[in-house]
This record gives C-alpha cells, sequence and structure tokens, in this order.
C-alpha cells in the first residue's frame, strides 16, 4: 500500500508539472483527490490495515495528499500567472493612437488675463469696483482735474451720447464713482471695458479693456506705490521681472509715473516682444491730485493715495504673443481653444 | 521735439557725457525719449573738395567731367549734377566711401571717362528730403564758404552728431525748445545753463517812427511787441545755422526766416516777420476776426474766417491769423527790404480753437495752444535781433513797442517739507529739497520747515504744492524711492454678484463653452438680421453722436446679434463646431433722446452649433446653470412669437409668476439665412440681474439615504398637445411625501399608437427617510397620480 501511495505520489507530481492548462490541472486535482480520486479510493483500503500499520498509512498518505496539494497549489499560481500575462499580452494598446476628446471649454486669452490679475489683487487685500460703460463727462473727465481743453476729450478721440454723456474711456471714472460714494480707507482695482475714437487695425481698437487700482488711506506714499506695483509685477509675471518707474504726467495724479517691467520673454537683455530694449511699457500711476480728492470731497490734507492703471489688451498681447489686436475681437475658436 | 545733441550742448556742457547716459538720465529725470537719432550714420570718406575745373564729357551731353580737388590729391570726378560750379566747395565721395543708406562708391568709368568719386546730395547723406534747402532738393550739396580740403564732411559745422526726439508731456511746453530741454539737462546733471547773447550792437532811428500797435482784444493776446529791422538782405541764412535747422527738423529757407525758426526752436517763443513795406498803413491793431471775414495765408489758402478768431491787422486788413500763420501778401520774399519783426502772446484755448476749426498747424500754433511765458517775448525779440545784426541780414531800429496790457503776476507756493516727505514715503532735509529746486531755476526760500517757491517765468506748471513734489521726487530719482507695502486694514473680496459671474463663467466653461469677447456697440442694422418685430423694445438703442460709423453706432440692447456673428463666422471659416458664451451689459435708455445716464443691465448669451448639439444639449447647459445657483421654481413655456427663434423650437424660462428668466431656442431659419448659416443653431440669452437676484446657493448635507427607493414606470396614452411639464406637474402634486423623482424616458408615437395620441412613459421612484417603503405606500401614490392624469389630462393607462 505504502508503495501504491508513493507511485501515485510520483505520478501526481510528473502529471501535475507537465499540465499545461489551469483545466488540465483541475482534472488532475479530481484524478487524484477529487471524491473518487485515486488517493481516495487507495485509503478505502486502509480499514483492512492492521492496528500497528494504520497510523503509519496515516501518516503517509497525509504526506502524500499535502504533497500532491501543494504542487497542484504551485503549478496553479504559475499557470494563472502566464494566463494573465498572455491576456495582458492580447490587450496592448497603440498609445500613440488620438486621445478621445473631453469637451472644455476656454476662457477668452482677455478675461483670462483679467481673472489673473484680479486674483492677485484680491490677494494683496483689494476689492473690484465696476460702474458703467456709458457714465457722464464729469466722471469721465472733470472730475479727474482733465483740462477743459484736453485734447483726449474731442470728439476725434471720444464717442459722446451728447454733451454730458460718453463712453468712458478709461476705468478712473469708476474710481471717482468710488470715491464719491465710499470713505476711505478705500483699496479698489477697477477692471472694465474702455473706449476711445480709434479705428480698427492691427494695434488699436474702438473698445480696449483697463485694469485701474485706487488706494486711499492716511499716510499713502509713493513708496507705496512702488511696492505695490512691484508685488503685483513679480506676481503676474515672475519673480525676477524688475520694474523701472519713470517720471510722466497725468492730469489726475502728481507726482505721475509710467512703469516699464523688464522683458518677460528675453529676461531684459533684449528680443522682438520689447522692441530690443529690454524694457517694456506696461502701466502709468501716480499719487492722487488733491484736486481729485477734494473733488470727490475727501480731505486731501487727511488723505493721500496712489492710482494705477494698465492697458489689459496689450499685456494681453505681449503674454501669449499674440500680434494684432483684432484677433481677439474676431473670437475665432482656434484662437480661444489655445489658452 | 527733436534735439541735436551738439547743439543742445551750447548751452549745457555735456561734450562728456556719452549721448546713451545722456538719453538714459533725462529719461529718468521726467524727459521720456521717442527715439535717437544718428546723422551721418554709415557715411564714411566723405570729405570737403573743390571744383577745379569743368569740363563736357566727350561722348555724353548729360555729363560732365570735373576736377576736384580734395586737399592732399586732385582727382576726376564724373557726374549729372547740373548744379556744379567751378571754385565751389562741396561734399565729395572719395573712392571706397559709404553713403548713409550703405551704399559703397567705387571706381568707376561712365561713358570711357574714369571716375574717382562721386559728389552727392543731402539725401545721399540721409537727410529726408522735406528738410532740405529746396536749391539742392534736385541736385549735389554745395558749401556756402571755403572749410579745409580734405576734411571729413561730419567734422562741417558739427553735422556729425545725435538728435534725440524727445516725448513733450501736455504740461510742460517749456520743454517745446532746445533751451527748455539744456535746463532740464542742467538741472538733471547738476550743471550750470548758459544761455545765449542777447546784445544788439548797433541801432538807429526810433520804432516809434516806422509803426504803431494796439491791441483791441486783451484776452486774446496779453503782449505783442513788435521791432523794425531796416536794410534787410535777403539770401541764405549761414551753413551752421541751416544744418541747425535740418536736424532738428526744420527746411532752411532764407535768412529772416531761418532766425526766426532758429529762435523759435532755441526759445520755443514763436515769432513772425512781416515785410514792413507791404503794410500801407503801419498801423497793427490785434482784433478778433468778424464772422466771414477772409484772410490768405502763406500756404496761399484763402481762409474764410469765424467771428472771434484773433487777426493781426494793418489797420484794419488782415495780415496774419495770430499765433496760427502769417499772410501771404506781407511775407518776407527775396526782395524784402525792411521788416516788423512780431514776438507775441496770445491766448491758448484761442489758438487751439482756431487751429482745430481751420484745420491748420504749425510750429507755431503747436507751442501756443500748450502755452508759452509771456515773459519770453522781449528776450526772444532780443535775440532774433541779435542774430540778424551778427549774420548782417539788417539793420537793428531802435527800440521795441511792447504792448502788454495784462501783466502776469508769478505767485509764490509755500512747500512744507512734512507734506513733501508724506507723500513720496522719503525723509529729505528743507535744504536737500530746495537744492533740487533750485537746479531747476526755482527761487526757494527756506522758512523753518516750509519752503517759499517762486518758479520761473517758463514753468507755467508750477502751481501747487504737490506740483513741486513731483520736481523733487524726479530730481531725487523715483530709482531710489523706497518700495514699501502699505499695510491698511482692508480684506480683498469679490462681491456676492462677482463671485456668481465668475462662477457662472467658469461653469460654463466647464460644461464645454468658449469664452468670447465682443464689443459694446454695434449696427443698427443688426436688429433686422435677428428679425426683430416692428414693436420691439430692443429697437429702442442708445445711439452715438460721432460713431466711427453705422457699424459701432448704437448701444446693443440684446447680445444675441453679437453671438450669432461669431458663431457665423467661425462657420464661415469651417470650424465644424462651436460653443461659445459671453456676459456683457445691454443698454437701454430712459428717455429719447438721453437725457440721464441708460440704464445698463447684464445679460449672458450662450450659443451652439455642430453635431449632436440640439435644443436639449443647450438646455442642459442652462439646467446645470440653474442647479449650480439653487434655481428651482421655474419652468419652460412655449415661445411661439419670437421672430430671432423657431417658432416651434423656442421657449421661456418663467420664474414665479411672469418673469422671463431666459429665452432659449433653436435659431429661425430665415435668420440663419441672414447671417449665411445653413446649420442649425441653438442660443439663449439669460436676464444676470435676475438670476443674481434669485440665485440661492446655501447648501446642507441632506445625508446619504439608509433605505432604499421603491421604484415604478408609468405609462401613459395621451393626446399629442399634452406635454411633458404637464405630466410632471401632476406627478409632483399628487405623488405625495415619499415621492423623490420622476423622469420621463421615453416618448413614443408609432404603429400601436391612434394618431394624435403618444405614449409617455415615467420613471418615478419613491424612498422613505426613515423605512423601507412596502407596496402598499406606492400603490396609493401611483393611484392618486393615474387618477389625476386621467381626469385632468384625459389619460390612458398602458
Amino acid at each position: 500500500m505504502k508503495e501504491k501511495l508513493l507511485q501515485i505520489r510520483e505520478s501526481a507530481t510528473e502529471m501535475i508539472e507537465a499540465s499545461k492548462t489551469l483545466q488540465e490541472l483541475e482534472d488532475l486535482r479530481i484524478k487524484f483527490l477529487g471524491k473518487k480520486g485515486e488517493l481516495t479510493e487507495i485509503l478505502k483500503g486502509m480499514g483492512k490495515l492492521s492496528k500497528e500499520e494504520r497510523p503509519e498509512m496515516g501518516k503517509v498518505s497525509n504526506e502524500v495528499r499535502d504533497h500532491i496539494e501543494d504542487v497542484l497549489k504551485s503549478k496553479k499560481e504559475v499557470l494563472e500567472a502566464d494566463a494573465l500575462n498572455e491576456k495582458l499580452r492580447s490587450e496592448v494598446l497603440d498609445v500613440t493612437m488620438p486621445a478621445k476628446p473631453v469637451s472644455v471649454g476656454h476662457k477668452h486669452p482677455l478675461m483670462k488675463v483679467f481673472d489673473e490679475m484680479i486674483d492677485i489683487f484680491i490677494g494683496m487685500g483689494y476689492k473690484v469696483a465696476e460702474g458703467p460703460e456709458v457714465d457722464t463727462v464729469y466722471n469721465v473727465f472733470d472730475a479727474l482735474n482733465s483740462p477743459e481743453d484736453h485734447p483726449s476729450r474731442s470728439t476725434s478721440d471720444t464717442f459722446y451720447f451728447n454733451d454730458d454723456v460718453c463712453l468712458r474711456t478709461h476705468t478712473s471714472s469708476v474710481q471717482i464713482r468710488t470715491m464719491k460714494t465710499r470713505k476711505p480707507p478705500i483699496k479698489v482695482i477697477s477692471p472694465g471695458r474702455c473706449f476711445r475714437f480709434d479705428e480698427l487695425d492691427a494695434t488699436h481698437s474702438p473698445m480696449f479693456h483697463q485694469m485701474e487700482g485706487l488706494v486711499i488711506d492716511e499716510n499713502v506714499t509713493m513708496a507705496d506705490l512702488k511696492g505695490a506695483l512691484d508685488q503685483f509685477v513679480k506676481r503676474f509675471f515672475g519673480q525676477n521681472i524688475k520694474t523701472k518707474f519713470r517720471p510722466h504726467h497725468f492730469p489726475f495724479t502728481e507726482p505721475s509715473a509710467e512703469v516699464d517691467v523688464s522683458c518677460f520673454k528675453c529676461g531684459g537683455v533684449g528680443c522682438k516682444v520689447c522692441g530690443g530694449t529690454g524694457w517694456i511699457e506696461i502701466l502709468g500711476c501716480g499719487m492722487v491730485h488733491p484736486n481729485v480728492l477734494e473733488e470727490c470731497g475727501i480731505d486731501s490734507e487727511k488723505y493721500s493715495g496712489f492710482a494705477f492703471g494698465m492697458g489689459v489688451d496689450r499685456i494681453t498681447m505681449l503674454k501669449y504673443e499674440i500680434e494684432d489686436i483684432r484677433y481677439l475681437f474676431e473670437n475665432d475658436m482656434r484662437l480661444i481653444e489655445q489658452f | 521735439m527733436l534735439i541735436p545733441v551738439k547743439w543742445l550742448s551750447e548751452y549745457v556742457n555735456i561734450s562728456d557725457i556719452d549721448v546713451k547716459t545722456l538719453e538714459d538720465r533725462l529719461i529718468m529725470s521726467g524727459s521720456n525719449t521717442e527715439t535717437v537719432h544718428e546723422t551721418l550714420k554709415n557715411v564714411e570718406n566723405i570729405v570737403v573738395g573743390k571744383i577745379l575745373k569743368i569740363e563736357q564729357h566727350p561722348d555724353a551731353d548729360k555729363l560732365k567731367v570735373l576736377a576736384v580737388d580734395l586737399g592732399d590729391e586732385v582727382v576726376q570726378i564724373v557726374t549729372g549734377a547740373t548744379n556744379v560750379l567751378e571754385n565751389v566747395y562741396l561734399p565729395v565721395c572719395k573712392v571706397n566711401s559709404v553713403l548713409a543708406d550703405g551704399t559703397k562708391i567705387k571706381k568707376g568709368k561712365l561713358r570711357g571717362v574714369e571716375s574717382y568719386g562721386m559728389l552727392c546730395s543731402y539725401q545721399e547723406l540721409g537727410f529726408e528730403t522735406s528738410v532740405i534747402p529746396k536749391a539742392f532738393v534736385d541736385g549735389v550739396w554745395l558749401l556756402d564758404q571755403a572749410y579745409p580740403l580734405g576734411t571729413p564732411i561730419g567734422e562741417i559745422e558739427n553735422l556729425k552728431d545725435h538728435v534725440i526726439e524727445f516725448e513733450i508731456t501736455p504740461n510742460r511746453p517749456d520743454c517745446l525748445s532746445i533751451i527748455g530741454m539744456a535746463r532740464e539737462a542742467a538741472a538733471t546733471f547738476d550743471l550750470p545753463l548758459n544761455y545765449p547773447s542777447e546784445i544788439i550792437e548797433n541801432t538807429h532811428g526810433n520804432v516809434h517812427d516806422y509803426v504803431k500797435i494796439k491791441i483791441e482784444n486783451p484776452e486774446l493776446c496779453p503782449r505783442y511787441a513788435g521791432r523794425v529791422v531796416t536794410d534787410v538782405k535777403i539770401g541764405p541764412s549761414p551753413l551752421w545755422m541751416q544744418l541747425k535747422l535740418i536736424k532738428a527738423g526744420m527746411r532752411p529757407t532764407n535768412n529772416i526766416v531761418d532766425i526766426t525758426n532758429y529762435v523759435l526752436l532755441e526759445y520755443g517763443q514763436p515769432i513772425h516777420a512781416f515785410d514792413l513795406d507791404t503794410l500801407k498803413h503801419k498801423e497793427i491793431v490785434i482784433r478778433a476776426a468778424k464772422e466771414g471775414e477772409k484772410i490768405t495765408t502763406l500756404d496761399d489758402q484763402e481762409r474764410e474766417l469765424e467771428a472771434g478768431m484773433l487777426l493781426i491787422t494793418d489797420q484794419n486788413e488782415p495780415i496774419a491769423l495770430a499765433g496760427v500763420m502769417g499772410g501771404a501778401n506781407t511775407e518776407v520774399s527775396s526782395t524784402t527790404q525792411n521788416i516788423l519783426i512780431e514776438v507775441a502772446n496770445f491766448d491758448k484755448k484761442s489758438i487751439r480753437k482756431t487751429s482745430r476749426t481751420l484745420q491748420l498747424r504749425s510750429e507755431a500754433s503747436s507751442r501756443y495752444e500748450k502755452g508759452v511765458s509771456q515773459n519770453l517775448v522781449l528776450s526772444a525779440m532780443s535775440r532774433v535781433c541779435h542774430l540778424i545784426e551778427a549774420t548782417g541780414a539788417g539793420k537793428i531800429v531802435e527800440g521795441v513797442i511792447d504792448v502788454e496790457p495784462v501783466k502776469r503776476t508769478i505767485e509764490a507756493v509755500e512747500v512744507r517739507t512734512k507734506r513733501i516727505n508724506g507723500l513720496l514715503g522719503l525723509n529729505l532735509t528743507a535744504e536737500q529739497m530746495a537744492n533740487y529746486l533750485r537746479r531747476l531755476e526755482i527761487e526757494v526760500e527756506i522758512k523753518e520747515d516750509v519752503l517759499v517757491c517762486t518758479p520761473p517765468h517758463q514753468r507755467l506748471d508750477l502751481l501747487k504744492e504737490v506740483d513741486f513734489a513731483e520736481e523733487i521726487a524726479r530730481l531725487y530719482g523715483y530709482d531710489v524711492i523706497p518700495s514699501t507695502l502699505f499695510r491698511g486694514n482692508e480684506w480683498g473680496a469679490l462681491t456676492n454678484g462677482q463671485t456668481m459671474i465668475k462662477e457662472t463663467r467658469e461653469l460654463l466653461v466647464a460644461c464645454g463653452l468658449n469664452e468670447v469677447t465682443t464689443y459694446s456697440f454695434v449696427s443698427p442694422k443688426t436688429h433686422e438680421q435677428i428679425n426683430l418685430s416692428e414693436h420691439s423694445i430692443l429697437r429702442n438703442a442708445v445711439q452715438l453722436m460721432n460713431p466711427l460709423g453705422e457699424e459701432y453706432s448704437i448701444m446693443r440692447t440684446t447680445l444675441l446679434p453679437n453671438l450669432l456673428e461669431v458663431l457665423a463666422r467661425n462657420y464661415k471659416r469651417s470650424v465644424k463646431a462651436a460653443q461659445a458664451f459671453e456676459v456683457g451689459n445691454v443698454f437701454f435708455p430712459k428717455q429719447q433722446p438721453i437725457v440721464e445716464l441708460p440704464i445698463e443691465k447684464k445679460m449672458l448669451v450662450l450659443g451652439m452649433y455642430g453635431e449632436n448639439q440640439d435644443f436639449y444639449t443647450l438646455k442642459g447647459v442652462l439646467e446645470k446653470l440653474f442647479e449650480t445657483f439653487g434655481v428651482r421654481n421655474y419652468k419652460y413655456e412655449p415661445e411661439t412669437t419670437h421672430a430671432t427663434y423657431h417658432p416651434g423650437r423656442c421657449a421661456n424660462v418663467i420664474l414665479g409668476d411672469n418673469h422671463v428668466l431666459a429665452t432659449l431656442g433653436e435659431v429661425h431659419p430665415q435668420v440663419l439665412s441672414n447671417y449665411d448659416v445653413d446649420v442649425p443653431i441653438m442660443v439663449c440669452e439669460l436676464d444676470m440681474n435676475m438670476l443674481m437676484q434669485i440665485t440661492n446657493t446655501y447648501k446642507k448635507f441632506d445625508g446619504i439615504p439608509k433605505y432604499p427607493a421603491s421604484t415604478r414606470d408609468l405609462a401613459v396614452l395621451v393626446k399629442d398637445e399634452i406635454t411633458n411639464q404637464m405630466v410632471i406637474d401632476i406627478i409632483k402634486a399628487k405623488g405625495g411625501k415619499f415621492l423623490e423623482s420622476a423622469e420621463i424616458f421615453d416618448v413614443y408615437k408609432g404603429e400601436q399608437i391612434e394618431k394624435g395620441y403618444k405614449s409617455m412613459a415615467y420613471a418615478l421612484s419613491f424612498r422613505a427617510p426613515d423605512r423601507t417603503l412596502v407596496d402598499e405606500d406606492v400603490n396609493k401614490a401611483m393611484e392618486k397620480i393615474l387618477k389625476q392624469l386621467e381626469d385632468e389630462l384625459g389619460a390612458e393607462l398602458r
């Protein structure tokens, strides 16, 4: 009997090792270990053995069963791994085939730039002030200390509805509205559409966009203006970008300045974007003129403030290297989808 | 303003400062530059020569063979120039010379005769035809006097130079002059300023014997001075003067005109010279013109004047348009013998108005309209006469008639050092501030911490304390003002409305729509294009008084045309599918013509075309928006009369009783054809202001259901005209408190259904929060629903 058991052990091991499929393996399990399997059959003959032989044979038969089970198990693992590998091999994809499109829209590049700027200024403690596109000549010019005969007021520069109502030429009109309705401290930006009497061409559009800012409080200084714009420029254009404040003139600020930033395309060595100068003019700013404060009912002895304004179309065009302003207003989906 | 650097350096010693440094420092002290141009750029090997002999070319009628002395050699040059003369000095291009445009001159042979170089014109040296003396426009440039032979042409009268073009801001008309810019340079580099000579050596006679001057409108002419010069010899001005004028962008004409232009550029004071002998009455009267009065100006144009324009007259006869242009009849000509020199000051608004109205601009008007100091009059007059005498152009008559009915007083301004430091964020002493200001010729008296500042007469812009703050700041240096962060108590945030618009835009982008930006003004034709009915309130648009053209002449009352135009443009450009939106303002007048500002309303427009996009796609986007903003109590009502839309494929979204929140639908085929589009376009316009009012973004976690839902399908047979909304309304009304949702999943019309009827199938879901529902609960609700459907809609269970 022991010999028979050992023989089963040997032939089972051999056959299991030789099996090629999981099905074959299962058949072998049944053949040897199943209810009617060879091992079971043999063990049926245990009853005929003597009391002394039984433990001995029991031990052997258990050892054989354990052995066959082990062999089956390890063979099963091998075959399963093979089967999985085979399946994976059959599932190979051409990863260079095109992606399935996910339909997500895109912000207009101008609006994307506006959103970025607004986020930065909100982070710096500014609120967003808004006002109408059609506004009074008073809010657009008079209250801003603009001389009565200033050329920007002429009908070849500004769109009018009548002598007192026009399309705003800057969002400074919103600053006037803010100063007239709120007491300092004031810390706002005013983004929005503006209009000037310019024929549409590669660099001009009768409608364009501005982002202006206004801070009024006690003891606001020109150094604070520099600090605010330095911080904005670094966050918007990059940490390495430098600013250059040049004296300039605006009727509504005194002192006034224009600000250049070191070219964010070439880093200041000179390229097409900066016209070879290494600098790009991006904004105008200054300390709010006391005439403007007083006109808005703010005590210019107690309060001071700064204001700044920038052309968002120009900055968008520079940032994304869009060479013609008309692209911004054509709204070709193939342009918008690049942003 | 074009400033030749060598001319500038006559008044301030900047000769050891290179041009780049000069430019950079001047920019930082407030004089921004436009361009820097180098004269004789590229030019090499062009020197002074003298024509010794001129002979006819043996084989060419139009060519001459010259012997030209270059100092170290005499060369043969063949030329086609017609204005050459023997013994004349002129610039000569030697062999291997280079012209301004980079052309190299080599030894050549013209019709068999060898030529060792070339004569050259002003143009070939890089000058614009518009500034070249007329005599040399079509010929080679001849020098008017002897210069050492072989001298490089650039060394003649400082011809080699840099010309800086400065951008002069409107507050600094004093900088529209060489001396003005010299003052800036002197202040910037802290150097002394050397004023030019105004000395007149000899005079004769008495001016009062020649002419009388009277001002009738002192408000338009605060000062008018006249001086007489006799024995005038008209001829070319000296070359040094001509070349300076050319570099500064002015064409030399004759000595008298050139001198007046020279002093105009030098001082910024316009000057005019009349031919005294053409004045019949010799009685200058400055008065306002009468309506319709006429004058022929120097450019030979007869101009009809409006009442109030300022005229210079001889007794009564117009002889000049004050401050704008002289008259043709009294112009200095080649035969002029005696002249009257006018140096005057005119009201800037009046000059601007005249210049604008007549569309006539001149060097004089462009300065007067920005403002000229009336204290400049006498010194400019002396300078002109000095130059006339010094160049031998005439003899100066003793005395100036100086009529100044309105004297100017220059007010001192008190400047508080504390205030200046507070404004600039600096900590300068009174002495430091005073030093900066004195560099600008401002008289400063220090009274403890107050500076009493008297600006120089030419500075018309220094009126208030802050004006002096800027002067101190720019000389101190904007670049060294520290950069500090203002710490206030303000915090940054968007308002609820702004947040909502931002979220709307972001949601629509997430839904696959692209954002567009279109103009706020449109053409009135857009109303026809979108088929607006004749009485539509959208036709009542605000009109621009001075539009760029009809295309942009009214403010939009709807965003639909803008979006349709964008979609149509994309379609025409073969973009297969497009989905787009814009948030923008529409404008409604409160009255016509407008008195008050129009009402501006924020609207959202969205639209799409392309495969698989239909009414329901658009509706899906809209509902996502409603879901985001917690809009619940709305319903869709078919809209059959809006002419922009397909009458059977359009709906209004109604809130409450009758508020139209949005209109959506497929665009009417006629409108599509107006836009040349032949595929369906779906659009929707939504009132953002209304959406903002009803938005409810309050959110609360409702828990995750603990008990299973019980679902039932319900299919009913109804007449065709029964809408989904009608069925849903009943299901919701009768479904009881356990009804969780009811959704249509099928509409069927076909063989088994009687004509005029349809089958509508709904999936209903019931759930209780605290137990598993039993059939009985659900059956009761289903019975109620069915009964009501039968009673109200005549529905039949299928």
